[in-house]
């Protein structure tokens, strides 16, 4: 499939993150937002960059459940999203992307954790935000990665029995024929 | 059928007589059907018969468990149940994924106990057809000929959420008459979309005739659209850089005649149902959802401002300058299946208000970008300009680049927090698009509005949240 090919080579070249590597870069002063710095400055590994005028902040998988916890705490109460997206020549390669909403001061942060390896892991969210619960079943449906201390981690839009991770970017696209279950029959 | 027999019979290539003997067991015999499909030799036509499961068997296959459930050896049903209550008493029932009220193909596992829902587990995937990764195989131009299928009765909402998202990562202005024309459109949607939800709210729970009623109302919404676009739904207007034409001749007389009839209708409605002693009975203090739960399950939109949370996109982080026009975000007290209704039936009103302000106001100009890299030149200038005619190439073939990066953009769709994140590595498709759509967060709070309640009022609560499976599946 040369199509496929080419997105992902711009990609390894291109995509590791510009927001993130920008941010890097610069010294970072956290802006003059107590909330913020209360998620942020208890995590060692946790960078932060305003992209397109939203906070995102950058955590590594070991301390992903406790700033989130902390985000919580801080009045980011309502939960959005989340989502993965597979950068496939990165690493690490998966980013696990949450979304959560501050009502009171308004205001929206993204969480991005970055997550590798062949069978890639990370702590649930869904003790702190019980609304992950579906869209973590999503992510592991559709891009394979393990929420660790999940509930119930199964299948939430493809079949049970669904081989495969469809989202993921080494996912074969029009090589095989989609066919329909055959009925389960009654012995 | 001995599983030996099997795949010593594709082994030896006598794929027909396989096909009588039935589906081929083992990860050895499934490889070799694999292989031979990809030779492309005569068995090929054959592999059909042996993978009546769908494309995964086509893989190779290690797990035994799961070819367990696929051979129908096991029952895949992952229901517990709840020791502690009396056997006789219990009863499990699944509702769905064709029962009429599921609003499209939900399926609900409910754990009964007598009339008494004790457990909902909402089961989806029916509708799934994998648009997420449709989109990242479109053109960002194409993209929301993808998207406005997936909330299919609010389509202007979603075709919106995506070219604001996109237009964030290329940086563009877009022109005031686009922007109204924008509101203009997805201000109607909404009135169309909450005429459909009192017309089958009220089916669902007896009151037939709102149907025949919220569907006539709603149709003469549809028929302006029609004329705007040229389709009733999924409409590919809103694109990135504006619209896709300007307003048809006359859509001021058009405007003017909604904003006289849906009104009218909407007071016959009122009448109908506000003080209809058995809507009522059915409506009040059903389905409670807490402030609370909403956070927690992010349920948001009409849902959650009926349990009193005041939030509203339009007003907390507006788009397309919706700041700019005057409305209220009315609000409700007991979260319950009424004030769902009383909501938005009160939404109707202000997106009728809003809908007045963009016809006294609405701006000359342009109705797209005059940014030639990401909108088309018109017709005319083709013949005259050399670099008109590069463009037009250009963006109908390979596309325009955007420029590598995420960005999230949520509009408020008449379900909720309509919210789009695209990734971009810098070519002419997204790397990824994620949708996070209102209902697939209203569908997994489901549980905290109906457990402990009664089986008949399952239907009013599930009609109140407004699910649309296109957008739970996507």
């Amino acid at each position: 499939m040369p199509e496929e090919e080419e997105p992902t080579t711009e990609a390894e070249s291109e995509e590791p993150a510009a927001a993130d590597e920008g941010s890097e870069v610069e010294p970072q002063v956290l802006p003059d937002e107590p909330t913020l710095a209360a998620i942020v400055e208890p995590f060692p590994s946790a960078t932060w960059t305003v992209a397109l005028d939203e906070w995102v902040v950058g955590v590594d998988p070991a301390e992903y459940h406790g700033l989130v916890a902390a985000a919580k705490d801080a009045g980011f109460e309502t939960f959005i999203d989340l989502c993965a997206v597979d950068y496939f020549r990165r690493r690490p390669r998966f980013d696990v992307v949450l979304t959560v909403l501050n009502y009171t001061s308004p205001k929206r942060l993204r969480i991005n954790v970055g997550v590798d390896g062949a069978e890639p892991a990370v702590a649930t969210v869904s003790d702190v935000y019980p609304g992950a619960n579906f869209y973590e079943r999503e992510a592991y449906d559709l891009l394979g990665i393990e929420f660790n201390g999940h509930p119930d981690l199964t299948r939430i839009l493809m079949p049970d029995d669904w081989q495969g991770h469809p989202l993921r970017k080494d996912y074969a696209v029009g090589t095989v024929p989609i066919q329909f279950k055959e009925a389960h029959t009654v012995e | 059928m001995s599983e030996d027999n099997n795949t010593e019979e594709i082994e030896a290539g006598e794929a027909t007589v396989a096909v009588d003997e039935g589906p081929p067991t083992g990860s050895a015999g499934r490889l070799r059907v694999h292989d031979m499909w990809v030779a492309g030799t005569e068995e090929r036509a054959d592999v059909r018969h042996f993978t009546d499961e769908g494309a995964q068997e086509l893989l190779p296959v290690e797990d035994e468990a799961a070819l367990d459930i696929q051979r129908g050896v096991v029952v895949d049903d992952d229901y517990e149940l709840d020791d502690a209550v009396d056997e006789e008493d219990r009863q499990i029932i699944n509702m769905g994924p064709q029962h009429p009220s599921t609003h499209g193909v939900l399926r609900l596992q409910l754990e009964m106990e007598g009339e008494t829902i004790r457990r909902v587990k909402p089961i989806i995937g029916y509708l799934h057809t994998g648009m997420e990764k449709t989109a990242e195989t479109l053109t960002w131009m194409q993209g929301p000929t993808n998207v406005t299928r997936m909330d299919y009765l609010s389509p202007f909402h979603n075709e919106l959420a995506y070219c604001l998202a996109v237009e964030k990562l290329l940086d563009v202005e877009i022109p005031e008459r686009s922007q109204a024309i924008r509101i203009l459109m997805t201000e109607l949607n909404r009135i169309s979309s909450h005429l459909l939800f009192v017309a089958t709210q009220g089916m669902d729970i007896g009151a037939i005739s709102m149907m025949i009623y919220g569907w006539r109302e709603r149709e003469l919404v549809l028929d302006f659209f029609e004329k705007v676009t040229g389709l009733r739904m999924n409409h590919n207007y809103i694109r990135p850089g504006g619209v896709a034409a300007d307003l048809p001749d006359g859509w001021e007389e058009d405007v003017e005649s909604l904003l006289e009839t849906v009104p009218a209708g909407v007071a016959e409605y009122h009448e109908i149902l506000d003080e209809n002693p058995i809507f009522l009975d059915r409506t009040r203090g059903v389905g409670v959802i807490t402030p609370a739960e909403c956070r927690a399950y992010g349920v948001t939109g009409p849902s959650a401002r009926a349990s009193g949370i005041d939030w509203d996109l339009r007003k907390v982080f507006p788009y397309s300058g919706i700041d700019k026009y005057d409305f209220d975000v009315p609000l409700g007290k007991h979260g319950d299946v009424l004030d769902r209704y009383h909501v938005r039936m009160a939404e109707i009103d202000e997106s009728l208000r809003i809908v007045r302000q963009i016809l006294e106001t609405m701006p000359a100009g342009d109705y797209r970008t005059e940014d030639r890299k990401v909108t088309p030149p018109p017709r005319r200038r083709i013949d005259e300009s050399m670099e008109a005619l590069i463009h037009h190439f250009k963006i109908f073939t390979s596309g325009f680049s955007v420029p590598a990066g995420t960005a999230w953009q949520s509009v408020e769709s008449p379900r909720g927090e309509l919210g789009v994140y695209v990734v971009s590595d810098g070519g002419t498709k997204p790397w990824r698009v994620h949708v996070r759509g209102p209902s697939f967060a209203h569908v997994q709070a489901l549980p905290a509005a109906m457990t402990d309640s009664l089986i008949a009022d399952l239907v009013a609560t599930l009609a109140s949240i407004d699910p649309v499976l296109g957008d739970v599946d996507r």
